[in-house]
């Protein structure tokens, strides 16, 4: 992803300065309970004066798409698609979704372990 | 409109939620073959960055030496209904690495791990993985080439599962078999719920 710009840095300095660059040094993406599987969906179709990676994530997302979706089709690592998810989702321009009881393995609902087999059975 | 890569045939709902299933097994054994078997879209590929504690701890100073490792992942997806999508995780082949991905295995609803017979012992990290967190899974004895080295009973004796967690044979090449596998990891976690005593038994026992 290149924007017409050349950087001072050279492939020594590692994968890790663009994706930083993007989310302007911020690592903490957990402002909002995001994980891989989190849902995110544009609540707009305006088009905004945004940064490249902001206006990209807003198009892909107007099918309702997982982080882990973003991520792949944008190249970015999943950590820094959570902060900018998370900066849209703080500028009201992205709803997102995460799965009902991320935390409770124990017992997933029996309507959707039936839904996801019905659903692989009619694949 | 065009987007970038296929659509799902069926469009989610705005409240869409998704749930994922984690495909786990050793180096080679088809963990990607097996998500693009089923998933309604090319195989896709991310990647995360995991935070590695590295084994030398300075005991008298207690700080810990962290490095940051790049772990990819492939996944696929299956639209269930329109209000539910399915995930599948093709867990990276470096276990070293997914194994400090906690994210990974938080909330999956549970796995297919993955053995080659000609190289059983590559699957037992993740069934050992699985077992310690009490994840529930299938063994899915990949066929390659057809030759199948061991029976179900055979492999069953050789990795010690207990008798709830089940073991089957499949070509993950084949669509038919790998639906077949992810089919039978779900009517394994439909009769955990059903019949809560035979889960405690397996938690106790495993």
């Amino acid at each position: 992803m290149r924007h017409g710009r050349e950087s001072w840095y050279d492939d020594e300095a590692g994968p890790l300065v663009r994706p930083y660059s993007v989310t302007r040094g911020r690592t903490r993406p957990d402002r909002y309970d995001l994980n891989i599987i989190t849902l995110v969906s544009t609540t707009s179709k305006e088009n905004l004066a945004l940064e490249p990676e902001y206006v990209q994530i807003l198009r892909l997302c107007r099918i309702p798409l997982s982080i882990a979706e973003v991520s792949a089709k944008l190249g970015l690592p999943i950590v820094v698609v959570k902060i900018l998810v998370a900066d849209l989702i703080e500028d009201g321009l992205l709803i997102f979704r995460s799965p009902d009881s991320p935390l409770n393995t124990e017992t997933p609902d029996m309507k959707t372990l039936q839904a996801v087999l019905d659903g692989i059975r009619r694949l | 409109m065009a987007f970038v890569g296929s659509e799902p045939p069926a469009q989610p709902a705005l409240g869409a939620s998704a749930v994922k299933v984690l495909i786990a097994g050793g180096f080679g054994v088809g963990k990607t073959t097996m998500v693009g078997a089923v998933s309604e879209i090319a195989p896709l590929r991310t990647e995360e960055m995991i935070s590695e504690i590295s084994g030398k701890v300075d005991d008298l100073s207690g700080v810990e030496n962290k490095t940051t490792t790049t772990v990819a992942l492939d996944f696929g997806r299956i639209t269930i209904n329109e209000s539910l999508i399915l995930y599948l995780f093709g867990t990276p082949g470096q276990e070293r690495f997914w194994f400090l991905w906690d994210e990974l295995a938080l909330g999956a609803l549970g796995a297919v791990v993955l053995a080659d017979t000609r190289r059983l012992d590559g699957c037992f990290a993740a069934v050992d993985f699985f077992e310690r967190r009490q994840i529930p899974f299938v063994l899915a004895v990949n066929n390659f080439f057809g030759k199948q080295f061991y029976t179900a009973d055979e492999v069953r004796e050789a990795t010690d599962l207990d008798s709830n967690t089940p073991i089957l044979l499949c070509d993950v090449r084949q669509r038919e078999s790998s639906k077949a596998v992810l089919a039978t990891l779900l009517e394994h976690l439909i009769a955990r719920i059903s019949n809560p005593d035979a889960a405690a038994s397996e938690a106790v026992g495993g």
